[in-house]
């Protein structure tokens, strides 16, 4: 009997570190990989008497998420206590948001220009804003088993985003994913460096499985421990199965099971379950008395609308349209970030040579930047030289591979490409010189003339090599040219 | 006796150096000195530490440098408000040794207008409790019979004023912890509106309750120590931005033409019936003055202690969730390796040694009301009971410009007369959680005495930010009382 058809089902809670000078409730600075708490004051440290005063910054970003992820902005938020005892949090409770979180439902499209799925939206369950708990540094090395608390983390303004179990398979959580950051980045939100924790993943995950006729759900499990993109895509890959055949095996469906907490690992590329936390823990969220709830009038709203940087979907499709490029390759640009983005229309704009400039981009400048580790902020050639080096291509001054010899130049020395062109000899051939270099190539290999005339049409391409041997600036385009009609002109 | 002067005319003495700082402050040390002992006021108490302040500001005042307007007199703190670099322990076990790391933003404003800090009073535990017995390190007396409680919890606040052991006092009120121990103490103690003075540095209890309050001998103490505490505090956001009066301007105004009304609630079932004549007595002497009285009616004034007690407990059992013994205050020295959660049993161990039985009591009914299942039918009915209480009050304030009543329903009990009852306890605060639960100000004025000779407070209660009118009616009704100016023998020295 062949098992039944299912369906993998996927909601994903990231939380996202904003990109904020200080902390969400005190001036304490944001900044990663300090000493150990060296970003601290009494009031991240929870000591008695101190009061919580909102970084407006801090809102001001979750509303810009919220607006570019389509979402509803409350007119009227509130901040909650979520109470538990951990070392890392030292008052005893977290700053959160639970019943009027900031952004409403809302949602994030997500495509894959290969095809693989199709271009759809992931709906949005809110994002609310609350602070981060500091860092629990277990001292295994000594032997004593002592934890060391780190406090420079605590009170870190963070957006948790939830989405609707929307997600369908884990190429789409992964697209997900990377189009959420690669959205949080253009907005100047977050970096979202997820080795340094500025971005975390949880997912839900369960199974719709068709079985005679009937949808069943499996229990619901939430996946911890997600450090990156690949780990979440493999980590539903290993649910999928699992889920799968634990329900071949014991039938178990939603209604059995309480969820369950499970943690990836990533060396053993498993999950395993991990030890629940207080038996369902009751954290007793209730208002917080020493903050006032935040209204958000209309003006705001209207103001970062009006101040927001252009989204990377709207700049796919303004790309495709303005400089005639295919949505792949608009899509490899946008997905390199903004700076990219603008680099290309820097280059594309002065070199009005839209689809070159966007080869150029895609081949020659992100080969560089890979090579060498670097961003585009740090790559080397300044856009108007580059687009100076397009237009003389496309002028027909030089060919591609005399272009690559400019452009490995321009990587070392700040000089115009004319100036670099003459260091290299580079110069257009006149057609008469190219015409009898031509000429002497023929008559010196018979051969090659009887082969073409035979139907071996590749047989010159030996003689284009030639060509370049004896002049460097010979255009091999034109070379064929020349050579094809002066066979056929001896016909 | 400079102790026996009020902070208004030491303030003149010291401005037309009739006296100096040092000696106003010798004189308060010295009656610390002879009288705490039997009192148990202060919880800390140092000489050297008065009086060096004391002689920094003589310096500054004799080499004609400005100064503000507390002018070198002395002020003492509650344990609950934080002094940098000084101990503030909340009277708990579980804060005995934390030294504050910074300044409250009411302490900054008293050092920069020159006020003298004079020592931590006693209270009870985190300011829960209404008669200084839940104090983890000593029973505070009242003055006027050291067999009897000093009231709570700004007990040790109350207590060294009627004492003449300080000329100004700093209180914290949740639910009554100012004007309950003023009344029983027979001084002045005012509870402004909610907002009105920073909370920032003030140890919280029930953060939507409490609100630093002032003791002193009258009205006009009150007045001069208010118009250096107010004003919008960036780091309180709950801290009001309204405009704060000039109060001791205000304070002689005439009062003829108010209107004030006693709610029937007030005098009923369980008030003590010599303070019942003292309401009657007072109304009286106001209306000499041209106040006009109605009977107004306040129904919702029997569900207020119910309501303060889950709105406060449910507060609390947050505030106090930080005193878990990692990473300051006091931790448990009990061994828990053997645990199987370690961590778990050294919160467990730490919060049942370091806090007290009250604490302990309201942390458990609070965590109780917010859990799961009972949120709905304990915590949320509270607050939209407070929500009634709130709307109640503001219609009678549309009918009166301040209401009048007893501030507590007996004069001071005896120590150890409730300890085993608590609710018996939380029911002497019927008449002050109102206040709280509306965010409205209210002071205790002392009103006279009863027969056995204990002091009689009554209670001034007006709408957000009246504390102009009820200073100046307070002040209006001490210049045709003499209630206020009488002290326990301990201050005047005459025989009991
Ligand atoms: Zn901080």
């Amino acid at each position: 009997m062949s098992d039944p058809a299912f369906e993998l089902i996927v909601g994903l809670e990231v939380h996202v570190q904003l990109q904020t000078q200080s902390k969400l409730f005190c001036g304490c600075s944001t900044k990663f990989g300090s000493e150990p708490n060296t970003q601290t004051c009494p009031l991240c440290t929870g000591m008695p008497g101190t009061l919580p005063v909102l970084n407006r910054e801090a809102l001001m970003l979750s509303i810009k998420t919220g607006i570019a992820l389509n979402c509803e902005i409350a007119r009227f938020s509130k901040w909650d206590r979520k109470n538990y005892f951990y070392p890392d949090l030292p008052k005893g409770y977290q700053i959160s948001q639970f019943d009027l979180p900031i952004c409403g439902p809302g949602y994030l499209e997500i495509s894959d220009p290969k095809g693989e799925f199709k271009t759809k939206k992931i709906r949005l369950i809110r994002a609310h804003l609350e602070e981060d708990a500091g860092k629990s540094v277990h001292d295994e090395v000594s032997g004593s088993a002592d934890t060391k608390i780190d406090l420079n983390r605590t009170g870190t303004p963070l957006l948790e985003i939830v989405s609707e179990p929307d997600i369908r398979s884990p190429q789409e959580a992964k697209a997900y994913l990377t189009e959420l950051k690669l959205l949080l980045g253009y907005l100047n939100v977050s970096d979202c460096n997820m080795q340094e924790g500025s971005l975390r993943v949880d997912a839900n995950v369960n199974l719709h499985i068709e079985s005679n006729g009937e949808k069943i759900a499996t229990p619901i499990v939430e996946v911890k421990n997600l450090n990156s993109f690949r780990a979440v895509e493999r980590a539903l890959q290993y649910e999928s199965e699992r889920q799968f055949s634990n329900w071949k095996s014991d039938g178990f469906t939603i209604d059995d099971r309480p969820k369950q907490t499970v943690g990836w690992n990533d060396s053993e590329q498993k999950t395993i379950p991990q030890r629940e936390k207080e038996e369902s823990a009751d954290y007793r969220y209730f208002p917080d008395p020493d903050l006032v709830p935040v209204v958000i009038d209309g003006t705001t709203i209207d103001t970062i609308k009006d101040t927001m940087a252009e989204l990377p979907s709207a700049i796919r499709n303004r790309l495709e349209s303005e400089y005639q490029i295919l949505p792949y390759d608009s899509d490899v640009m946008v997905n390199q970030g903004r700076e990219f983005v603008e680099y290309f229309e820097a280059v594309a704009k002065e070199s009005s040579e839209g689809k070159v400039a966007s080869n150029w981009m895609q081949q020659n400048v992100l080969q560089i930047m890979k090579d060498r580790e670097m961003g585009i902020e740090a790559f080397p050639i300044a856009s108007h030289r580059l687009a100076n080096l397009i237009k003389k291509l496309t002028a027909g001054e030089l060919d591609n591979s005399r272009a690559k010899d400019v452009f490995q130049v321009l990587l070392e020395k700040d000089l115009d490409p004319a100036v670099v062109m003459k260091e290299l000899g580079i110069e257009a051939v006149d057609d008469s010189a190219l015409e009898s270099i031509c000429e002497e190539l023929l008559a010196m290999n018979p051969q090659v003339v009887e082969d073409f005339q035979a139907g071996k049409k590749q047989a010159i391409g030996s003689l284009i090599g030639q060509a370049k041997k004896k002049n460097p600036n010979a255009n091999p385009g034109k070379v064929r040219e020349l050579l094809i009609a002066i066979i056929e002109k001896k016909l | 006796m400079l102790n026996q002067l009020s902070a208004f005319e030491l303030i003149e003495g010291i401005g037309d150096k009739k006296f100096s700082s040092v000696e106003v402050a010798e004189a308060f040390v010295e009656q610390v000195e002879k009288r705490d002992a039997d009192v148990n006021a202060f919880l800390r108490f140092d000489p050297s530490y008065v009086l060096d302040q004391a002689k920094a500001f003589d310096q500054k005042h004799s080499s004609n440098t400005a100064f503000g307007s507390l002018s070198g007199i002395p002020v003492a703190v509650k344990d609950v408000i934080c002094v940098k670099g000084q101990v503030t322990s909340c009277a708990s076990k579980m804060l005995e040794h934390f030294v504050s790391p910074y300044d409250a933003t009411l302490i900054e404003k008293i050092k920069r207008a020159d006020g003298i800090l004079l020592g931590t009073t006693n209270m009870d535990e985190f300011a829960m409790g209404s008669s200084n017995e839940n104090s983890a390190f000593s029973r505070t007396k009242n003055p006027w019979d050291t067999d009897r409680v000093p009231g709570g919890s700004s007990g040790g606040a109350a207590a060294c004023v009627a004492a003449g052991m300080a000329p100004l006092s700093l209180g914290s009120d949740t639910g009554g912890s100012v004007r309950q121990p003023a009344a029983f103490c027979g001084v002045t103690g005012l509870k402004p509106t909610y907002g009105r003075i920073s909370r920032y540095g003030l140890v919280a209890f029930a953060s939507s309750l409490d609100q630093i309050g002032i003791l002193a001998g009258d009205a006009r103490d009150v007045a001069l120590l208010l118009n250096e505490s107010t004003g919008h505090d960036p780091k309180d956001s709950t801290s009001s931005p309204t405009d704060p009066a000039d109060y001791m301007a205000t304070l002689h105004g005439d009062v003829s033409g108010l209107k004030i009304g006693i709610p029937k609630e007030y005098l009923g079932e369980g008030l003590d019936p010599e303070i019942a004549e003292s309401v009657r007595q007072a109304r009286q002497t106001l209306e000499e003055m041209g106040v006009e009285f109605t009977e107004i009616s306040l129904p919702m004034t029997s569900y207020g202690v119910a309501t303060y007690y889950l709105v406060a407990s449910c507060e609390a059992s947050g505030n106090l969730a930080r005193y878990d013994g990692a990473h300051y205050g006091f931790r448990t020295e009990k061994n828990v390796d053997a645990a199987e959660n370690r961590l778990l049993e050294m919160y467990r161990q730490t919060r049942s040694e370091g806090f007290g039985a009250e604490v302990k009591r309201r942390i458990m009914l609070g965590t109780y009301a917010l859990s799961s299942g009972y949120y709905d039918a304990y915590y949320l009915k509270a607050l939209k009971t407070r929500r009634l209480i709130q709307d109640e009050l503001n219609a009678a304030f549309k009918q009166v410009d301040l209401i009048l009543g007893p501030t507590t329903p007996t004069p001071a009990f005896k120590l150890g007369e409730k300890k085993k009852d608590p609710l018996s306890m939380y029911l002497g605060d019927i008449y002050t959680v109102v206040a709280n639960l509306a965010g409205i100000p209210a002071i205790s004025f002392p009103s006279g005495f009863t027969q056995s000779g204990l002091p009689i407070g009554l209670q001034l209660q007006g709408p957000s930010f009246s504390e102009e009118l009820i200073l100046r009616t307070t002040c209006s009704f001490q210049k045709n009382t003499d209630w206020h100016t009488k002290k326990p023998a301990m201050v005047t020295g005459a025989a009991k």
